[in-house]
């Protein structure tokens, strides 16, 4: 199954071009970045049929930004971790990459108070209503028609990674196995790409995955322990829904 | 208000468990422009009041509430490794207008370190969520829509 991205768009003075651009953009990214498909750059980079400079400028973004974070995260976002054959498996980074490019061409579109999610992965702009924020649940990592938390947003993006997430089964790259301890582990702040890279580190980490989401700039994470209960950074909480 | 609401089924990536598609959009819906369209919901169905808790007032079969009449339901008292929960949900018109602790862990302390927070995810949350209006959801990997619709039909069956 592929991932769904669904577009919730309140401006109506948007043109249907901008709209259709953006769509476009994603199947473009797809086709390139896809790791099911044989023939997409990034197969054939993992393959050896390609080298780094023949790949085109995005995979070389791509592939330079998901180093930066390996570093950052001391190993734990790992593009090469995933895959028993050695391949590239970038999609821990591109799918937020792609959605925030995506939301750049609402922007110049003129689309100032949209909804966009993709996959669970979402970016909220503007609001709803004049005056109302937009409202993200957060998914209850057992229960997939329940909540574990509310959030208030405006121009914010918001990741949720988990262990029941759709082909996600996210690994400790020094262990190789699936972290103990935790559920789902979501982060938000102002750009996905990072967000999502983000959620996918710290719930490789485990429990550890909090403090490190703490101690990083602009962005905030809430875990759901095994125990279900949320645990929180204190930017965190300028986010959650009062009522 | 114009609402455009745009679905597209793409990223064929990593799947373990299941054979990859084409990554081709099966579906794309857009500019369907819907006046006035606020409620992410919908409307509700009317709840049934009594099916897991106690109605302090319970409607006869089949009828609606009267309009204006508040019905209490309480939930279940709930024991956790964090203390007991007790939740009473307030209706009125056949809408849940609040919903009530009336018993809760006493276990809001800061945790851990001074920059982390933590308490107990409680059992009702959805409704408050449902009666606070989503507008869409992180983490799950369907869309929204069908968050909301699996969602509206759980409230359907009235949690206690």
């Amino acid at each position: 199954m592929g991932t769904a991205i669904s577009l919730d768009l309140r401006d109506r003075a948007v043109s249907p071009a901008a709209v259709a651009a953006m769509f476009d953009h994603l199947r473009n990214v797809d086709a390139r970045f896809s790791t099911y498909r044989e023939d997409s750059e990034i197969s054939r980079l993992g393959r050896g049929e390609m080298s780094l400079h023949s790949c085109s400028p995005d995979v070389r973004e791509v592939l330079e930004r998901c180093e930066a974070l390996r570093e950052l995260s001391r190993g734990y976002f790992d593009i090469r971790a995933h895959r028993s054959d050695g391949g590239l498996d970038p999609s821990g980074f591109v799918k937020g990459w792609a959605v925030e490019a995506a939301a750049g061409i609402l922007d110049t579109g003129g689309a100032r108070n949209y909804c966009l999610n993709a996959g669970g992965d979402v970016i909220t702009r503007g609001e709803p209503e004049p005056g109302r924020p937009w409202r993200v649940g957060i998914r209850h990592p057992e229960l997939p028609d329940k909540l574990a938390t509310v959030l208030e947003t405006r121009d914010l993006a918001v990741a949720t990674s988990g262990a029941y997430e759709r082909g996600a089964h996210i690994i400790d790259p020094h262990t190789g196995r699936e972290p103990d301890g935790l559920l789902s582990f979501t982060v938000v702040g102002p750009k996905l790409s990072v967000a999502d890279a983000y959620a996918t580190a710290a719930y490789a980490m485990g429990r550890d995955g909090i403090n490190w989401i703490a101690g990083l700039a602009g962005y905030a994470g809430c875990m759901i322990t095994t125990e279900r209960r949320r645990v929180w950074t204190e930017e965190f909480a300028r986010y959650a829904a009062t009522s | 208000m114009a609402t455009v609401l745009g679905l597209v089924l793409l990223f064929s990536f990593k799947t373990p468990d299941a054979p990859p598609d084409s990554g081709l959009p099966l579906a794309v819906a857009n500019g369907t422009p819907t006046p006035g369209a606020t409620s992410p919901f919908g409307p509700r169905a009317s709840s049934r009041p009594g099916a897991t808790g106690r109605a302090s007032s319970p409607p006869a079969p089949g009828t609606q509430p009267p309009s204006g009449g508040d019905q209490q339901v309480d939930g279940n008292v709930v024991s956790t490794q964090f203390g007991d929960i007790q939740v009473r949900l307030v209706e009125s018109a056949g809408k849940i207008v609040d919903i009530q602790a009336l018993q809760l862990p006493n276990d809001r302390r800061r945790s851990r370190e001074i920059s982390l927070f933590s308490e107990p995810i409680l059992h009702d949350e959805a409704l408050q969520a449902q009666s606070a209006q989503i507008d869409t959801v992180s983490g799950a990997t369907y869309t929204s829509r069908a968050y909301r619709a699996s969602l509206q039909s759980a409230l359907d069956r009235v949690q206690g």
